[in-house]
């Protein structure tokens, strides 16, 4: 650890730093639109429709077209890769019609999960093959931002030293590479909320994977004020049978993050993991109410707690896409606001968005 | 890395925070009075006095009996452990004159370096031996915090991969027996300014070293809250041949922390390294004025730079008591002053003041 070898120009540095910046700027969080095909045949099943081409089009073109009520509350867009060629019925690009509304385009990188040999069930993520030629051709394609997750879960004898190593290690070499290619990495080490342990145990895993994760992307040289990181809340497993309130997962997840994570880092975008759309607003507003000091940006990169309601108003019918696209927005905008601390709860747990959206051991 | 075996219990972590909390509160640092028998002799040759136990004493006991208004700018005083059981000229403890005006004592438990076999001239710190019990007595005779010195050195070769990660872990073992007898343990991994290395080098050693220091205190176990940083600033070698600002100094060091420290850590004292009193004071003041975000208090814990005045001024003459004091007094009052960026520079300079204190190669 003698000499430095800069990775990077103090002109890529702003560039990645801005980047972070406007995906994260107060109020502002991520829509993650980047199911794979695979996914999105779970998601379009539970509404009766067919996984087709078309219909993941349609859908996509339903969030897409949101007006300008979301330049407030959406900083970036996660897209999957046969999205970022798609195009709206007018024939716009959708990568055009996101970056229009000024919102920051981005690209699912990873290629999934692959088993790590000689442990109970545990997983690395691949990817790394030719991701440089990869990620300079996404950032010509318009896309600024890059996501990999990372899969670990909680049981008995897991997550063991190799899973959690090895995952670091692995989100370490991606996010070296995005930046070289001036895209911003965000980090996704996923702490699966399947099983039947406490907020604690959650809170302890989760701070020795994030501790990991920062000294594995400092000896990879990552500049961190141009990354983002989407971790789980800390959580109680799926199973548990204590209740807790958001206020406990507030504290819990914010003391994790205080503990781990360095100020440096711009913003933390949490995943939703199956928690329901107002479940996921409700605990990021009291993580935004949080007593404790918080030095970056506490905000949203949502999947399903985004869009459940949309795909519930949807049903396949175009006659339906403003109802299903105003259901997004509403989403969007409460989002917006619990980023803030502002979001006093809709006191109706009823319908869509209190429905739990947990689907066992995810993997998306 | 699955199951929590909580290493402190609720009340003990409390305990812990709270006593790091009244060392660093606002406007307040520390007091390094804690020179071994041989060092002490390096600052009284200084001044011309013989290095006797009675000198030694008849120093400490300018400092301590002090007006009780230094608790404004001193929350801590660290001991040798001769001068723990030593009194003043009216036979009261030390400790008792110290506790008194509400200020916290604490003690230096390292016993100095010893060599890494197979490195260019490379050491780790030895003290491992024993600490617990040590630490418990000395709870049980006043002593609410530890130092422990780790020393790095940079050269074309240094500080070597062995080099960083055994003082991380030595330190690391150190606070984690600490904290299990009550006692909060200051951290210290001073990289050295020997050298004619550039601000730069200084701050990607310093990144990498703090970096694996946070791994090293997390794999440990070690609860963050109770803990303080005593980290070096980040400057040039001092035989660097260009001259930075203190707003370069500033600028590089809350960088490098922000990259590396978490939020969790109260509060961050910075060594003085042998800069003079007013370049010590300088820079902590221009950090303190940095727009840059800082979620732990920034403070001193100045050895030289708190005392190279005062022993000026006593040049071991009783008569010269009140003189010494007053030099002493002022220079707690100017490193309160920059600890809220409040110091303004009067224009006079007295010699001792900006005299150089650098020692090549300093081991206290």
């Amino acid at each position: 650890m003698t000499h430095q070898h800069p990775a990077l120009t103090t002109e890529q540095k702003k560039e990645l730093s801005d980047i972070a910046l406007r995906i994260v700027a107060p109020g502002k969080g991520i829509l993650a639109a980047d199911e794979s095909v695979g996914h999105m045949a779970k998601r379009l099943n539970q509404i009766g429709v067919e996984n087709t081409e078309e219909n993941r089009r349609l859908y996509r073109q339903i969030l897409f077209s949101a007006d300008s009520r979301v330049k407030k509350c959406i900083g970036g867009v996660i897209f999957f890769h046969e999205t970022m060629y798609q195009k709206a019925d007018d024939g716009t690009p959708f990568v055009q019609m996101i970056k229009d509304k000024g919102i920051v385009v981005g690209i699912k990188v990873d290629k999934g999960v692959v088993p790590l040999a000689g442990t109970d069930g545990e997983t690395t993520t691949q990817g790394l093959d030719g991701l440089w030629e990869r990620c300079a051709q996404y950032k010509k394609d318009g896309a600024d931002f890059a996501k990999w997750r990372c899969v670990l879960k909680i049981s008995e004898n897991t997550p063991s030293p190799l899973a959690i190593m090895e995952n670091a290690n692995v989100l370490a070499r991606y996010a070296s590479i995005c930046q070289q290619n001036g895209i911003v990495p965000i980090v996704e080490p996923e702490i699966l909320p399947d099983g039947d342990h406490d907020l604690k145990r959650c809170q302890y895993v989760t701070e020795k994977v994030l501790a990991a994760v920062y000294k594995a992307l400092s000896d990879h040289h990552v500049y961190l004020e141009g990354t983002l990181l989407k971790p789980n809340m800390v959580t109680p497993g799926h199973s548990c049978p204590t209740k807790y309130s958001p206020e406990e997962i507030a504290m819990a997840t914010v003391t994790a993050l205080r503990r781990t994570v360095p100020p440096a880092v711009p913003g933390v975008t949490f995943l939703s993991g199956g928690q329901s759309e107002e479940e996921a607003s409700i605990n990021l507003n009291a993580i935004n109410t949080c007593p404790l000091v918080r030095p970056w940006a506490l905000t949203f990169s949502y999947g399903r707690a985004l869009q459940a309601s949309a795909l519930s108003a949807w049903r396949g019918q175009r006659d339906n896409a403003s109802a299903a696209t105003e259901e997004f927005v509403k989403r969007a905008e409460v989002n917006g606001l619990a980023a803030l601390g502002k979001y006093e709860g809709s006191g109706d747990d009823s319908g869509a968005a209190g429905q739990s959206l947990y689907v066992a051991n995810h993997a998306y | 890395m699955t199951h929590q075996f909580p290493a402190l219990s609720p009340e003990q972590k409390k305990a812990l925070s709270d006593i790091a909390q009244r060392i660093v509160a606002s406007g307040k640092g520390i007091l390094a009075a804690d020179e071994s028998v041989g060092t002490m002799g390096n600052r009284l040759q200084r001044i011309n006095v013989e290095n006797t136990e009675e000198n030694r004493r008849a120093f400490r006991e300018i400092l301590f009996t002090s007006d009780t208004s230094i608790n404004q700018s001193i929350g801590g005083v660290i001991l040798f452990h001769e001068t723990l059981y030593q009194k003043d000229s009216t036979g009261k403890p030390f400790t008792a004159l110290i506790k008194e005006k509400g200020i916290v004592v604490g003690i230096k438990l390292d016993k100095g370096t010893a060599p890494l076999a197979g490195t260019n001239g490379e050491t780790t710190i030895q003290g491992l031996d024993g600490l617990a019990e040590r630490c418990a007595q000395y709870k049980k005779d006043g002593v609410d915090f530890g130092k422990w010195r780790a020393v790095l050195k940079i050269t074309s070769t240094t500080p070597s991969q062995l080099a960083i990660q055994e003082n991380a872990n030595a330190l690391a073992r150190y606070a984690s027996i600490c904290q299990q007898n009550g006692l909060v343990p200051i951290v210290e991994p001073e990289v050295l300014p020997d050298g004619d290395h550039d601000l730069q080098r200084c701050q990607y050693v310093t990144e990498k070293v703090l970096a694996a220091v946070y791994k090293a205190l997390n794999d440990h176990h070690v609860y963050l809250e109770g803990t303080l940083l005593k980290p070096n600033m980040v400057t040039a070698g001092h035989s660097c041949t260009k001259k930075y600002t203190p707003q370069d100094v500033a600028v590089a060091t809350v960088t490098t922390l922000l990259r590396t420290v978490p939020a969790a850590v109260p509060g961050i004292c910075f060594l003085s390294g042998g800069q003079s009193e007013e370049e010590a004071s300088l820079n902590l003041n221009a950090m303190n004025q940095s727009p840059l975000p800082k979620p732990w208090k920034l403070t001193f814990s100045y050895g030289r730079a708190l005392q190279a005045s005062a022993l000026a001024a006593w040049l071991g003459k009783s008569e010269n008591k009140k003189a010494a004091q007053e030099a002493f007094r002022k220079r707690a009052q100017i490193n309160s002053l920059a600890c809220r960026g409040q110091y303004v520079l009067s224009g006079k300079t007295d010699t001792a003041a900006t005299q150089s204190l650098f020692t090549a190669s300093y081991t206290y």
